[in-house]
């Protein structure tokens, strides 16, 4: 992106401190609201039925996590906006979730190992007492947390049935481990760091089970946390936020 | 001033029934999803207070995603409203977050006869009474229940799963 492109590009939340809790809140809230809409779209075209179910309930607790979020983010921030200004009223350059979470679905052993490497971190976070204090969040993250482990169970079942499967299976979630690795860096950005050792661990243990290799190619994509995105997130927001831009304030 | 006195001494009584009849109102607002189960059985509705006017009840939300908390809220203000209760305001309680070992034992007893195994170590067929169940699906038809099917009768019922 020129400096020219960056110089008009709507400003937001990207600047400010990342040990604040509002930005944390709402970094964490857009990780939840942006993978909801990407396991959405999953709903009526998922390889069974149990599946569009489970991916829609997933979607939910997301969605659930990330208005708590936001609510907390806004009260926090005293400036009165709500969980739909902030899902609905900001830019792609106001967003800051991960890169990982705004990546096309991809096939379901995709969307697997997506779930796997995001479900590990959130578990991480939820257990992690310090950002609860930080964000005032106890029992929100108490609640959030069961939810992550149940999704990892989901998730984890998956990638080691699809890894440790037919030919075909196998080949589909090594080719989602190669593309998606790539974004799993950024997880420990920043406040974050201290998750890596314990997310690595974690994860490598289900790739060793699934029969799945950790590619060796070290490069790492980032910005998210910042609002750079890949060229997906702009298009799922014109989506996401179509009715809103369309018709301001409109309530159901 | 004796006579605000006097009136002060019968508003705590007053305070006292109106609560009492709040409460009652209130707990028998059912959940929407599971319509045998009120939400005071499920534990989801933590405390009302009133002073005869106005109405506190607090609930707690089982899962972050539960679709039907929005109803809950809209059924315990038209509830209440309904008895005579002006102002309503339902807040939301994070801490501490809902545990389904909240949920009373007639609300467990009450699972069972609507065909949903209630939560719990042993998972036992609502129909059958079968301890031998197979897993179908860990997300069932709502957010709190997992699929399950009897190996002894072949049914296939939900579960309250333990949360």
């Amino acid at each position: 992106m020129s400096e020219a492109t960056l110089s008009t590009a709507p400003q937001g939340a990207p600047d400010s401190d990342r040990s604040d809790p509002v930005h944390a809140l709402v970094a964490h809230a857009d990780d939840n609201l942006i993978l909801a809409q990407r396991l959405a779209e999953w709903i009526s075209r998922a390889p069974e039925l149990e599946e569009d179910i489970a991916l829609g309930n997933i979607a939910l607790d997301h969605i659930g996590v990330a208005r708590a979020l936001y609510t907390q983010a806004g009260s926090l921030e005293g400036k009165g906006r709500s969980e739909d200004d902030f899902a609905m009223r900001r830019s792609e350059r106001e967003f800051l979730n991960l890169l990982l979470v705004e990546q096309p679905n991809g096939d379901f052993a995709h969307t697997m190992v997506r779930g796997v490497f995001f479900d590990v971190y959130q578990v991480e976070l939820w257990a992690d007492p310090s950002f609860a204090e930080d964000t005032s969040l106890s029992g929100i993250a108490a609640r959030a947390l069961k939810e992550a482990r149940y999704h990892l169970l989901h998730s984890s079942s998956w990638v080691i049935r699809l890894g440790d499967g037919t030919g075909e299976s196998h080949r589909r979630a090594q080719a989602a481990v190669d593309h998606l690795w790539r974004y799993t860096a950024e997880l420990f950005e920043g406040e974050a760091s201290g998750y890596r050792d314990v997310w690595e661990k974690t994860v490598g243990e289900i790739l060793d089970e699934a029969g799945l290799r950790i590619p060796d190619d070290p490069y790492q994509r980032s910005g998210g946390r910042r609002g750079f995105h890949s060229e997906h997130l702009g298009a799922l927001l014109a989506e996401m936020q179509w009715m809103q831009r369309s018709h301001p304030g409109l309530e159901w | 001033m004796d006579a605000a006195q006097s009136s002060g001494a019968g508003m705590v009584t007053a305070t006292t029934l109106d609560n009492d009849r709040a409460r009652s109102v209130a707990s028998r607002v059912v959940d929407p999803e599971i319509p045998v189960l009120s939400i005071a059985e499920l534990g989801i509705l933590r405390d009302v207070r009133s002073d005869g006017h106005r109405v506190v009840a607090t609930i707690t939300p089982t899962y972050s995603g539960c679709p039907a908390m929005r109803q809950i809220e809209d059924d315990l203000r038209a509830a209440l409203r309904a008895a005579g209760f002006d102002e309503v305001d339902v807040v939301t309680e994070h801490e501490p977050p809902w545990s389904s070992e909240w949920i009373t034992p007639e609300g467990l007893e009450k699972l069972t006869s609507f065909g949903i195994a209630p939560p719990g170590a042993e998972i036992v067929c609502p129909r059958c009474r079968s301890g031998s169940a197979r897993l179908v699906s860990r997300f069932g038809s709502t957010a709190c229940k997992a699929l399950m099917a009897c190996r002894t009768c072949g049914e296939p019922f939900d579960h309250f799963k333990e949360f």
